[in-house]
């Protein structure tokens, strides 16, 4: 098996330690992930914002920079939603088979508990696109179960969008910031030291409005949470 | 987006709005000409009914559950029910649709009973029926899984202001005979030519709050008698 | 990116105001939260939902890739059984017809049940104008009279307004339009039902000529079928000598035992019943029970056009039953109002662009009106995929402007992503270029998108190295 990594454009630039963290948590499974440096963006953003032609580019570069691997990985719902379900739409010929992180750890690997630890008490945000768009169900709560020291607690309101929704976010940013600011609130409500996510995006947005009005609150990627051990808890 | 021409002589050639959303739907939908032998592709990959069993019970508590008010007994003691249900409320006067068993009055028909009995004609209007308190009527069928009374002008059931404008609606149903569990079951026995009038629980709204209370402008008291034990 | 991207203001600026409305988020939010629940209740005790669902949409695209056949049989049972049918272009169109039918009972007042059609085009302002008084007798909708307001939701308009403030527009206006509110109204819902009942009962019983939509008409039969709770669609479609009915020409299911699908779906989506209190159906005209007259009045105003579009026309399933605005976090804070039509929510933003096209500031700030969470599509009883036609008309808006010359700087701003992001190098130039600059972000954007951003959210710190840096230096 050929695995590669899509780190996404958002995780290369703003969130590296996405990235790291997805790459030694596969290494550590034995996995033996590749980086295909040419790699930039799914286009989602285009397409989305309305520009089906320019994201049809992106997408075309995808499938080329992608030929040949059986397996990627890519640690974002979202991203690995539009890949699945739009590239098809946009480029001629196959769409390289992806994995959003959580299903290939269950799916593919077979692997629930991946030997992470992280003493924290932490809520999980489904979002809007892993859970309805992808479908990754109870696959993360399953692998955050596994975590040894970690306390799981319920979000209310936990399936509701926070309100990022890529430009959304700058075209409506009234609407966007309530949906934020009532997504922290639930977190806080929660009692959880941690949001987590599989969604760098989401989290930007949340942890950006957590940030601002000075909430106790802490915003991380699943991947960081599962590449924690007992000799190094990331966070 | 008409051609209309600027002052149309009569029967002129501009196409009428019926022919014109005629054109403009078979330009959307490509012409598409219907083959003469395509009927009904639709699956219909859902159940007949998802109860089976129990269905007078499920009839009942359904009804109950959008606070309609249910009795059950045997057709002997009908006039006594309705009578009692009358009393209940107080009410003076009843109208009475043409072909109801004369025996579920019974008991009123008594001069001490108190209670005047209206009986359906046309010269009844809507303004005679808000004088009036009650009416009694019997029904087309019932569905059991959601509660539902269908009432389709027929025999015992009358006009359709009738069981509108009075404020208290007692609807009997004989049982089991015209109870279905599910509306795919009620369908196939209506006759869609005949105006009807599906009934579940008394008049309500939602529009306060999205909250449900029940009592707007249909008969806020429905009370229905599901009579068991001697069909026929 | 560029202040480009806040380029369709009208959306948001109504949802700028209403976000800042404390009373109204507070309704809103308490309103839409008590139904998805109940909803979400009513939907699982069936276990076919899903079939339902795709049997429901399987029908409406059935009837949609006919809809000429549809209505022309439609059409001949009405007449059949004693009906007189009216097709209408456009709002002018029908508003005109039915002004015209009013005129000839004589009548200078009509009782209304609710209805979308009328609404959107624009009925009682136009028959105000005519000189004829149109009472609206579903009680959101005379809340929303009374109020002299406007509706923003589709199945309770004036969800927006909380009790108290029900019961001093009752106090305030009932008695202009006929019986005053009753001394000491208190706001408990069951009191305003029975104002309600009092003030509208001498309306039932004085009228001459009602009006009302339809939610739905059987092809097979020229039967007209009316969902209600209240009653006053059994008063209205009951009592008067005659009745007009406007529907829109995409309201047809083709057989009467299609019913079987859609008396399922609709309770269960709008009002989470098991059933509505009041279903009326009604074929033609019946001698001694009911209306001596009765006229349909077609509309298309704008659903052949709507039609055309192979993606968008999946709106025209749709049953107006509500469920997508009840579970759509958008709505929930921008209210009804700020969609300006009479088609708020997830379904007006797709609807609502489509019949009026996008000529407009507002029509095409509406496609953007979502953040694509999809739990519309999710709740929607007939499957229509609303994210997908929201992107769908989000493209058709940016080409139009291409044509016409308009969001140009979000364009180039699409563009010089869409370079970097092909061009490796230029994209690796741009990352380290974001990189070094990271300390000179400042913590408040003053203009545009970083503006709309940093209002309300800190911009996350970059770190000082990128991932593909990072793997360099570890995995070579």
């Amino acid at each position: 098996m050929r695995i590669a990594l899509f780190v996404t454009c958002v995780n290369d630039v703003a969130f590296p330690s996405t990235g790291i963290a997805t790459v030694r948590l596969l290494e550590r499974l034995g996995v033996e992930v590749a980086f295909p440096e040419a790699q930039t963006c799914c286009g989602q953003m285009q397409y989305n914002t309305g520009y089906p032609a320019e994201a049809a580019q992106p997408a075309a570069k995808f499938a080329r920079d992608f030929a040949g691997y059986d397996a990627v990985v890519v640690p974002s719902g979202s991203c690995g939603a539009f890949i699945r379900d739009v590239h098809p739409k946009l480029v001629e010929g196959a769409v390289p088979p992806v994995y959003e992180l959580t299903e290939y750890l269950l799916d593919v690997l077979g692997v629930e508990q991946v030997g992470a630890y992280f003493p924290h008490k932490v809520a999980y945000h489904p979002t809007c696109h892993s859970s309805r768009l992808l479908k990754v169900g109870d696959r993360p709560t399953r692998l955050l179960r596994a975590v040894e020291g970690l306390e799981l607690v319920e979000l209310p309101g936990a399936a509701e969008c926070c309100g990022f929704g890529g430009t959304f976010s700058v075209k409506n940013p009234d609407v966007s910031a309530a949906m934020g600011a009532d997504k922290v609130t639930h977190a806080v409500e929660s009692g959880a030291e941690y949001l987590v996510a599989a969604d760098n995006s989401c989290l930007m947005h949340i942890g950006g409005t957590a940030r601002r009005s000075a909430a106790p609150l802490k915003t991380i990627h699943l991947a960081e949470i599962l590449a924690s051990t007992v000799e190094k808890v990331l966070a | 987006m008409s051609p209309t021409p600027q002052s149309p002589p009569p029967n002129s050639a501009a196409p009428t709005a019926r022919e014109e959303i005629l054109a403009r739907i078979r330009r959307s939908t490509s012409g598409h000409a219907r083959p003469a032998a395509e009927v009904d592709a639709v699956s219909r990959d859902y159940l007949t009914a998802h109860v089976h069993d129990g269905l007078i019970d499920l009839l009942a508590e359904n009804l109950a559950d959008y606070r309609a008010k249910v009795h059950r007994c045997t057709r002997a003691e009908i006039p006594g029910v309705v009578a009692k249900l009358l009393s209940e409320q107080g009410d003076r006067s009843v109208a009475v649709p043409d072909g109801l068993p004369e025996a579920w009055l019974e008991e009123l028909r008594a001069p001490e009973a108190g209670v005047t009995l209206v009986p359906d004609s046309a010269a009844l209007t809507a303004t005679d029926l808000d004088a009036v308190d009650a009416v009694v009527s019997g029904c087309a069928l019932a569905i059991a899984e959601t509660g539902t009374i269908v009432l389709d002008a027929g025999p015992g059931q009358g006009r359709r202001m009738l069981t509108l404008v009075p404020d208290h609606h007692i609807c009997v149903v004989r049982c089991p005979e015209q109870v279905v569990a599910s509306v795919p079951q009620a369908m196939p026995l209506l006759d869609p030519g005949r105006p009807q009038t599906w009934i579940a629980g008394p008049s309500a709204t939602s529009d306060i709050e999205l909250d449900r209370v029940e009592g707007v402008h249909g008969p806020r008291r429905l009370d229905v008698i599901l009579i068991e034990g001697e069909a026929g | 990116m560029s202040g480009t991207y806040v380029g369709m203001p009208s959306f948001p600026d109504a949802a700028h105001r209403a976000t800042r409305d404390k009373q109204l988020r507070a309704n809103l939010t308490r309103a839409t939260h008590t139904i998805r629940d109940k909803r979400a209740r009513a939907v699982a005790e069936l276990e076919d939902w899903e079939g339902l669902r795709q049997a429901g949409k399987a029908i409406k695209d059935e009837t949609l890739a006919h809809l000429d056949d549809y209505l022309l049989q439609l059409e001949a049972k009405v007449t059949e059984a004693g009906g007189i049918v009216h097709w209408a272009r456009d709002a002018d169109e029908a508003n005109r017809i039915v002004t015209e039918l009013i005129r000839a009972t004589g009548q200078t007042e009509v009782v209304k049940v609710k209805s979308m059609a009328t609404q959107e085009i624009g009925l009682n302002e136009h028959l105000a104008a005519e000189g004829i008084s149109a009472y609206e007798t579903d009680l959101a909708e005379l809340i929303v009279q009374l109020g002299d307001d406007l509706p923003s939701h589709i199945l309770v308009p004036a969800i927006h307004k909380n009790r108290t403030e029900i019961r001093d527009i009752f106090n305030r206006a009932m008695g202009h339009w006929g019986r005053p509110a009753p001394e000491g109204l208190t706001d408990t819902p069951a009191d305003l039902a029975e104002a309600a009942r009092l003030h509208l009962r001498e309306k039932f019983l004085r009228a001459k000529v009602a009006v009302s939509g339809a939610n739905f008409m059987v092809a097979e039969t020229g039967t007209l079928v009316v969902l209600e709770s209240e009653g006053n669609g059994r008063m209205c479609l009951t009592l008067p000598e005659t009745l007009i009915s406007v529907v829109g020409i995409e309201k047809i299911v083709p057989t009467w035992r299609d019913l079987e699908v859609f008396l399922q779906l609709l309770p269960r989506s709008s009002t989470a019943e098991r059933m509505n209190p009041y279903t009326t159906t009604w074929t033609g005209v019946r001698d001694g029970d009911g209306p001596k007259q009765f006229h349909l009045v077609l509309l298309d105003n704008g659903r052949t056009q709507t039609l055309a579009d192979e993606v968008g026309r999946q709106a025209l399933r749709c049953i107006r039953c509500s469920a997508c605005l009840n579970v759509c976090p958008v709505y929930e804070r921008a209210g009804g109002h700020a969609y300006g039509s009479a088609y708020p929510g997830p379904i007006g933003a797709i609807l609502t662009p489509q019949l009026r096209g996008i000529a407009t500031d507002l029509d095409r700030s509406l496609p953007y009106a979502s953040s694509l969470c999809g739990a519309c599509f999710e709740a929607c009883p007939v499957a229509i995929d609303i994210p997908e036609v929201l992107v769908h008309l989000r493209a058709k808006v940016t080409e139009d402007a291409k044509e016409h010359g308009g969001h140009r700087l979000e364009r180039t701003a699409m563009r010089a992503a869409t370079y970097a992001m092909t061009h490796p190098a230029a994209y690796r130039t741009a990352e380290a270029a974001a990189v070094r600059a990271r300390k000179l972000i400042p913590k408040k954007v003053p203009f545009g998108a970083g503006k709309a951003w940093t209002e309300t959210r800190d911009l996350p710190e970059l770190p000082p190295q990128t991932f593909r840096q990072w793997w360099k230096e570890t995995h070579r």
